[in-house]
């Protein structure tokens, strides 16, 4: 591994607007009115609640547990009562409701019990991990995805790099900049729990060289060899595949994890909750948000509980309530729009843009594409949008898989770049979102042909089963016949054989036959047969 | 807060460059070349290069309009206008005004707007409507002014008006300043047998190509890098052209400097550098991925030397471009860039 940094392909210098919102402390948020803590803010199944309305919880108390392997709990992040359990809205693209846990704090935000580890050493890598789980830890750069998951490297392979990102490579979030100036030693003291369970042999911390601060904080307090890297300000950075090409020169394969070429990438403020859960017994029930934009009066960072409303922070942060006309949560280049202000802050929530009416002017009506090509020069894969873009629009499904859809990491640099103003990331979320749902009708449909085969098999089975019971039963009979006793008494038993045989096959017959006849009967023939 | 939040999708900034602002940049980056035309050639080439752009639009609104498509964002958008001064660059200036007619409207009505418009054409239209003309008018398209550095002429704007639109020669005659090109004259001296060097004595060759046409060439090249520094076009078509063309005239110059003229002479001459910056680049209707602009701009390069030395035309530039638009589709197919975390081929 060399020391000399590498480039990613394409990327794009932007504008960061850091400086709205990375110039003043980081303030608590209060605790709100009701706190909406959803059920899925990870990658993966959603939690089941373990509270009951009416239930009072203390802060840091697990209200749901995990749903299944790839899943975390969710913690009361303030002491109260459940008052509800229901479908509320949560910060999703779609703009769908989901499953909520509502809590109404009491005031008092009094802990539950706490189990902090003196030594982390002395603990084996599977305790560390169930302890992450435990503490309801997900990816929070954005992703979500179960923190202790991506600490288990699976048997027979070793890591040899972890890599902390504190890149923050997308213009107006600030979250990680401000942990990393305010709580360095958190993140050093996380590193080094992740190195741990990870067994890795070397740590790095990548920050974008636009966090001097950030950089000379971290260089304050890294220890035990952990390496603290400025990477150039280029969009985006801060992505796994790219920042680990800028710090190692590894590529991780196109379908694979960044584990197969033997790195780990957490996000810093993970890696900050990670020491909270190990070291102090505290789950995860609040992190950093970066509120900006030009709908807020004063752009800060706020450490905030999960579950507040969006909505409150806006106000915390002296929004011209009037004013704002949309509400991004996450950066300007891959956020997404809430459709509720009062949806919840979750795990993956770093920062919230309010937008003003001048800030989002209406788009600019899509000219035709006239192949400049401009998107092949910024994509930070080296993917063809311009191609990609012209058979997601024929709906050429196959095509567009020939030229990697499912490598696009969805940053927005093509349509950021590009003079025709296409959404070129919408017609590839619309490929992908059609893709995997052909996908799931072929599984389905194949279920369905195997569970149609499996029952005509059983069928088959069956009949045959039946048929060798007669046999068996004319065979016996046969050879009484053949002993030549009791004539009278054989005649009798063959009337009764008889008989009985004919009831069966009555009895049997034609129930199966209507039934097979509903199975097969196209769902028009009826109707038709009835006109 | 606001009861309906709106809700946009991302990316939610945009760089602010669109399809007008990069036709408007390639319209300006012609700027010193049609200055330094009316420098050496007189008035004609902006009586016509207004012409064509009047006839262009107008094309293109009646398209439009014939399609039933929203007049404004096309009419707009540059492009037509665009065409038409490309192609008033190729023309000669002092052709007669209906040349500019046709052409314009061939290249907009059949090569443009036939194939579905802006962002759809095959062809480059300027290419289509400049071969039309010299197909079908060939001694309207041939006859050419001297420099007024050898003739000592300059054709002013009452003049060029005269000439274009009345056919009189203004106050010099026309004859007195009409004649064949540099290439021209290479290719038909070279036909009767004389040497390169005995051609070059003529008085209408400066340093490296024809006098005026050179200077010509150098405010091209100007232009050209100023789109290079904007990132209107890429470098790979200019390179790969301009490469391709010195790489095969340095190897026959060196076979026989006799037979084959230098390559700065090729460089300097005829639609090379208005070729390789601004019609080659033209995006719609060239390769698109990296390694296949360089292709695509070195078999221009190459068809432009072989049309040239052993075409029927002195000048190869149109058709070369003209055939690589065909190529384009399949060059694009065989040259996809390696994905990051795919396999190296």
């Amino acid at each position: 591994m060399s020391d000399r940094l590498n480039r990613f392909p394409g990327g794009l210098q932007l504008e960061g607007f850091k400086e709205l919102s990375n110039r003043e402390p980081t303030v608590p948020a209060p605790i709100p009115e009701r706190l909406v803590l959803p059920l899925q803010q990870h990658i993966g199944e959603p939690a089941e609640p373990v509270v009951e309305v009416g239930q009072r919880v203390l802060k840091g108390e697990a209200v749901a547990a995990p749903g299944g392997y790839v899943s975390v709990p969710v913690h009361a992040s303030t002491s109260g009562t459940v008052v509800d359990i229901g479908e509320y809205p949560v910060p999703h693209p779609s703009g769908l409701k989901s499953l909520c846990i509502v809590i109404e704090p009491d005031g008092e935000d009094r802990w539950c019990e706490r189990e902090p580890v003196a030594d982390y050493r002395s603990l084996e890598p599977s305790e560390l991990r169930n302890r992450i789980r435990g503490a309801g830890i997900v990816g929070l750069g954005g992703a979500g995805f179960p923190t202790f998951i991506k600490l288990n490297p699976g048997p027979g392979r070793s890591i040899d790099t972890l890599v902390l990102n504190g890149a923050e490579c997308e213009p107006y979030i600030t979250c990680d900049d401000r942990l990393m100036r305010e709580r360095p030693d958190e993140i050093v003291a996380g590193a080094r729990i992740i190195r741990h369970a990870l067994q890795a042999r070397r740590c790095v911390i990548g920050v974008e060289d636009n966090k001097p601060e950030a950089l000379e904080a971290l260089e304050g307090v890294a220890v035990d060899g952990i390496e603290v890297v400025a990477v150039p300000t280029r969009y985006p950075a801060g992505g796994e595949k790219e920042l680990i090409k800028v710090l190692t020169d590894l590529e991780v394969p196109s379908d694979g994890l960044p584990m197969e070429v033997g790195v780990v990438m957490q996000n810093v403020a993970t890696a900050a909750a990670v020491h909270r859960a190990v070291e102090r017994g505290e789950p995860l029930i609040s992190r950093y948000v970066t509120v900006s934009g030009q709908g807020v009066a004063h752009p800060r960072n706020l450490e905030v509980r999960l579950g507040t409303p969006v909505a409150d922070l806006v106000a915390q942060c002296g929004g011209p309530e009037a004013d704002v006309a949309a509400l991004i949560m996450g950066g300007s280049m891959m956020g997404f729009a809430l459709h509720d202000a009062h949806a919840p802050v979750v795990k993956t929530t770093n920062c919230v843009l309010a937008e003003t009416r001048q800030g989002i002017p209406e788009p600019e009506p899509a000219m035709p594409c006239i192949r400049c090509g401009a998107c092949a020069e910024v994509c930070p894969v080296r993917l063809l949008p311009q191609q990609l873009y012209w058979h997601a629009r024929a709906k050429d499904f196959d095509k567009v898989q020939d030229y990697h859809l499912f490598d696009c990491i969805e940053c927005g640099c093509c349509a950021y770049v590009c003079p025709s103003y296409i959404p070129l990331v919408q017609y590839y979320r619309f490929a992908k979102t059609a893709i995997w749902a052909q996908e799931r009708e072929r599984e389905k449909a194949d279920l369905a042909r195997r569970r149609h085969e499996a029952r005509l098999a059983r069928l088959e089975r069956e009949k045959q089963e039946r048929e060798a019971r007669h046999r068996e039963k004319r065979a016996a009979l046969a050879a009484r016949s053949a002993d030549g006793e009791k004539k009278a008494a054989i005649a009798a038993a063959v009337e009764r054989a008889k008989a009985k045989h004919a009831e069966t096959v009555s009895a049997e017959g034609p129930a199966e036959s209507g039934d097979g006849e509903t199975g097969k009967r196209p769902p028009d023939a009826s109707s038709r047969r009835s006109a | 807060m606001t009861t309906t939040l709106s809700t946009p999708v991302s990316p939610h900034r945009h760089a602010h460059a669109t399809v007008r602002s990069m036709m408007l940049q390639v319209l300006y980056a012609l700027l010193p070349g049609i200055a330094v035309y009316v420098w050496f050639f007189g008035w004609g080439v902006v009586v016509h290069a207004l012409l064509a752009a009047s006839v262009a639009l107008a094309a293109e609104a009646a398209m439009l309009r014939a399609r039933g498509r929203a007049l404004r964002p096309f009419i707009t958008d540059g492009s037509a206008v665009l065409t038409g001064v490309l192609l008033a660059l190729a023309l000669p200036p002092l052709a007669p005004w209906w040349v500019t007619v046709v052409g314009t409207a061939f290249a907009i009505v059949i090569a443009k707007q036939l194939y579905g418009g802006l962002g759809y054409n095959p062809f480059n239209p300027a290419m289509v409507g400049y071969v039309v003309l010299l197909v079908s008018f060939p001694r309207e398209m041939t006859v050419w002014p001297a420099a007024y550095v050898v003739s000592g002429h300059h054709v002013g704007m009452m003049d060029s008006l005269r000439i274009v639109f009345l056919g009189q020669p203004g106050t010099a005659g026309l004859d007195a300043f009409s004649g064949a090109t540099p290439l021209d004259l290479m290719k038909t001296q070279l036909g009767l047998d004389h040497t390169v060097s005995e051609i070059r004595s003529s008085p209408v060759f400066g340093d490296f190509g024809g006098k005026g046409w050179e200077w010509l060439a150098n405010a091209f090249f100007l232009g050209g890098l100023y789109l290079l520094y904007r990132r209107v076009i890429s470098w790979h078509i200019p390179v790969g052209m301009l490469g391709s063309l010195i790489v095969i005239s340095v190897m026959f110059y060196a076979v026989d400097a006799g037979v084959y003229p230098t390559p700065m002479f090729h460089v300097f001459s005829g639609g090379a550098m208005l070729g390789a910056f601004f019609i080659a680049t033209d995006p719609v209707s060239a390769a698109t991925t990296p390694r296949g602009r360089l292709l695509y701009g070195a078999g221009i390069g190459l068809l432009t030397y072989v049309i040239r030395t052993w075409g029927g035309y002195p000048d190869g530039v149109a058709f070369a471009v003209l055939l690589m638009n065909l190529a384009a589709p399949t060059i694009d197919h065989y040259t996809q860039p390696r994905v990051l975390g795919h396999a190296k081929e």
